[in-house]
């Protein structure tokens, strides 16, 4: 598979009154063509922000992409200029957030915005496009899109309007799909019917997906590969099945096990992360994870942990090298010791 | 233990059960909570009504957690704030250890209220940003008048121990705390009055997930220090059937099942349940991609015009004639699994 997105060192700081808030502290990763990867994490540890970057929407002031470089289909996203960044945005890299109702103008038909989207970006003439936007409506499993054309976003409901997002996202064949917390806000069948819709339409168009959540079974199920972000940085990448069955890193670790699961016969107590994220305003020294790690050592507090490749394509951040037992999710070491 | 997993109605599933049999704490019948649509310029004329909560018959046994889950508006908040008497339903009944709540009025009322408490989803919103927590804690104990003085002030000294906030924090004000913490300082306030049952209505929803631990993991440790009885309202069934006993499911103000918590999850019956439950992914990436789902279609419909018959019919897959003319009865099929469907 080509390579289609490498973000390379990339750091975006905000430069605010209580100080440099390093909401993305030097991430480097890449994204193959037709891939799904996840970005998961802690609340504010710099998923949209990254995000944000790829798309050169952090607001300046008070934020400004400070180092590293991000390279779509080989030219450097954070070179281009304005008419360059708005040929490729929308069109080449698509975007799908989670309040849907915000994303699409109240005063306007979804015919209206749909065909306005595609005659921007495929030209076609209104009738083409009208044409289009019915037969996207149809795509996303719109009852009776031909009469639906002609409603107003209030008309539809939470689901129905982020399918037309993906919808009006895909209307132009994007080569990357960025979707953050898309069905955070939609019911449990609705989400599966989104998500079910999503995954179809970038298979079809062999279309790569960033994919932002807090709901780990939907990474289980869509995602190719997994990076977890803590305090601005990634301190685990692989594989879902390599991140979600063997996590390498103890925020990773405590995130599993902090999640009750649908198919426990048996009750377990769920395993906490005690204490706070670092605050970001201030320069970490060492590992950012340490003050809430049940592993750190001496050396975490004064080392700072470079991404290590523990087994083939699964890298993590850390001096210990923790392995949980695969079925219970426990530390393989605390395993033992509660055996005895 | 001995699990054989399989989703297929009438399968042999064994399993523990989650059963606690004991009294029955709350027990309703016939629950109807009716809201009016009110339209016309000059004069307000009822047009229609929500029927947020229809024709509901369950109970709740002492020092049971009942969860509580379905769809965004089904009237799962309409439900706990009926059974408490924040809202005085339309038409049913509401036994409160052998007392009928809904006959109940003026101080007689304000009396049960104390036993009976709820905490909230937001724990941004739901606490007074102008008030101190020691002040949110105290402001129930004033109103029942409970603990003067100096009792008081350690009622609430105790009170943030045993939710796990530092009693020094007493004076310190809402906006000062993290979410996790915050949803401590509610649960606290609910806990203050010695409440024998609690509607926790999506009390974990607005957290992160390890701080969503943390808050799950203190209301078991409360419920078995204090014997505490819950309805645990929320819509991810994964936290559902870890904190539950026993699970009911709403869709459009009825109820569609309830069960043994173990039971609800191997050995759904009902069409939407079973939706419902594949429609969730689970945490295992290998199980996930192989397990097979049933994708509703279309949307849930409105409740001011619900559709006869069964109001599932419109997206259920196994729909015939009758689930779109008769509305099934609400029946034990077998001990302790409730259902309403025509075709289980
Ligand atoms: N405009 C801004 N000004 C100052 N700080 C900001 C701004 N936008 C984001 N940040 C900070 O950057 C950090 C990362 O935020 P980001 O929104 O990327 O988090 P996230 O991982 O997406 O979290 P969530 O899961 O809650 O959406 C946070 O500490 C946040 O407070
Ligand atoms: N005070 C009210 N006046 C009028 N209608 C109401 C009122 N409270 C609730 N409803 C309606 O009753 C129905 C049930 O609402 P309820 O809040 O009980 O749902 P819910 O299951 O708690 O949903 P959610 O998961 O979104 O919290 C909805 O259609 C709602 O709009
Ligand atoms: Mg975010
Ligand atoms: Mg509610």
């Amino acid at each position: 598979m080509a390579r289609l997105l490498e973000v390379n060192n990339l750091k975006t700081y905000f430069f605010t009154e209580e100080g440099v808030v390093r909401a993305v502290n030097g991430v480097t990763w890449h994204l193959d063509e037709g891939e799904t990867l996840a970005l998961v994490g802690e609340s504010g540890s710099g998923k949209s922000v990254t995000a944000m970057s790829i798309l050169r929407l952090i607001p300046n002031p008070p934020g400004r992409i400070v180092e590293g470089t991000i390279t779509f289909e080989g030219k450097d996203l954070l070179k281009m200029n304005d008419a360059e960044l708005r040929s490729i945005r929308g069109n080449r890299i698509a975007m799908v957030f989670q309040e849907p109702m915000t994303s699409l103008n109240p005063v306007l038909t979804i015919g209206q915005q749909l065909r306005e989207a595609i005659q921007l970006h495929l030209g076609l003439s209104t009738d083409d496009a009208t044409t289009r936007a019915v037969e996207l409506l149809e795509l996303v499993g719109i009852p009776e899109a031909d009469q639906r054309v002609k409603d107003y976003p209030h008309q539809f409901s939470g689901g129905m309007r982020q399918r037309v997002m993906i919808a009006m996202a895909l209307s132009c064949n994007p080569r990357l799909l960025i979707a953050d917390e898309p069905t955070t806000a939609l019911d449990v069948t609705i989400q599966a019917q989104v998500l079910e819709i999503m995954a179809r339409l970038a298979t079809d168009l062999n279309t790569a997906v960033l994919i932002i959540t807090h709901n780990l079974g939907v990474v289980a199920r869509y995602a190719d590969r997994v990076n977890v972000m803590y305090a601005g940085e990634i301190v685990e990448s692989g594989s879902a099945v390599d991140v979600f069955k063997r996590p390498r890193m103890p925020y990773t670790v405590g995130l599993m096990a902090s999640v009750p699961r649908l198919d426990a016969t048996e009750h377990v107590r769920l395993t906490t992360i005690e204490g706070q994220p670092p605050l970001l305003v201030q320069e970490i020294h060492g590992c950012p994870f340490r003050p809430r790690c049940d592993w750190a050592i001496d050396k975490c507090a004064t080392d700072h942990p470079e991404l290590e490749e523990k087994e083939p394509g699964h890298w993590a951040r850390c001096h210990r090298n923790p392995q949980v037992d695969e079925k219970t999710r426990v530390p393989a070491s605390e395993a033992a010791a509660a055996a005895n | 233990m001995t699990t054989t997993a399989s989703g297929s109605a009438g399968s042999k599933v064994a399993y523990q059960s989650t059963v606690k049999h004991g009294e029955t704490l709350v027990n309703v019948e016939g629950l109807k909570m009716y809201f009016p649509v009110n339209a016309g310029l000059f004069v307000q004329k009822k047009v229609a009504d929500v029927r947020a909560v229809d024709n509901l018959s369950f109970h709740v046994l002492k020092g049971e957690t009942l969860g509580l889950v379905g769809e965004s508006g089904c009237g799962k908040s309409t439900t706990g704030r009926a059974l408490i008497q924040l809202y005085r339903p339309t038409d049913g009944s509401v036994n409160f250890g052998g007392t009928e709540l809904t006959k109940l009025k003026g101080n007689d009322l304000r009396r049960f209220r104390r036993r009976m408490q709820m905490i909230f989803q937001d724990p941004y919103s739901s606490l007074n940003p102008r008030m101190s927590v020691q002040q949110i804690i105290g402001e129930p104990l004033a109103i029942h008048g409970l603990y003067k003085g100096n009792e008081r002030k350690e009622r609430i000294e105790y009170i943030l121990q045993a939710v796990g906030l530092n009693p020094a924090f007493a004076r310190r004000y809402p906006h000062e705390f993290s979410g996790g913490q915050r949803q401590r300082i509610g649960i606290g306030r609910a806990l203050a009055v010695e409440p024998e049952f609690i509607v926790c209505d999506e009390p974990v929803s607005a957290l992160d997930v390890s701080i969503q631990a943390q808050v799950i993991n203190l209301l078991e440790d409360l419920q078995e220090q204090f014997g505490l009885t819950y309805l645990f309202i929320a819509h991810d069934l994964a936290v559902v059937r870890h904190i539950s006993d026993r699970v009911a499911v709403m869709y459009l103000g009825k109820m569609m099942e309830l069960a043994d918590r173990n039971e609800l999850y191997q050995n759904p019956l009902h069409p939407y349940t079973k939706a419902l439950l594949s429609a969730v992914p689970i945490t295992d990436p290998e199980l996930e991609r192989t397990r097979e789902r049933i994708i509703l279609t279309g949307d849930v419909p409105s409740p001011l015009r619900p559709p006869p018959g069964c109001v599932f019919n419109t997206r259920c897959p196994i729909a015939v004639d009758e689930c779109r003319e008769r509305v099934p009865e609400w029946r034990e099929i077998v001990p302790t699994h409730w259902v309403a469907c025509h075709r289980v």
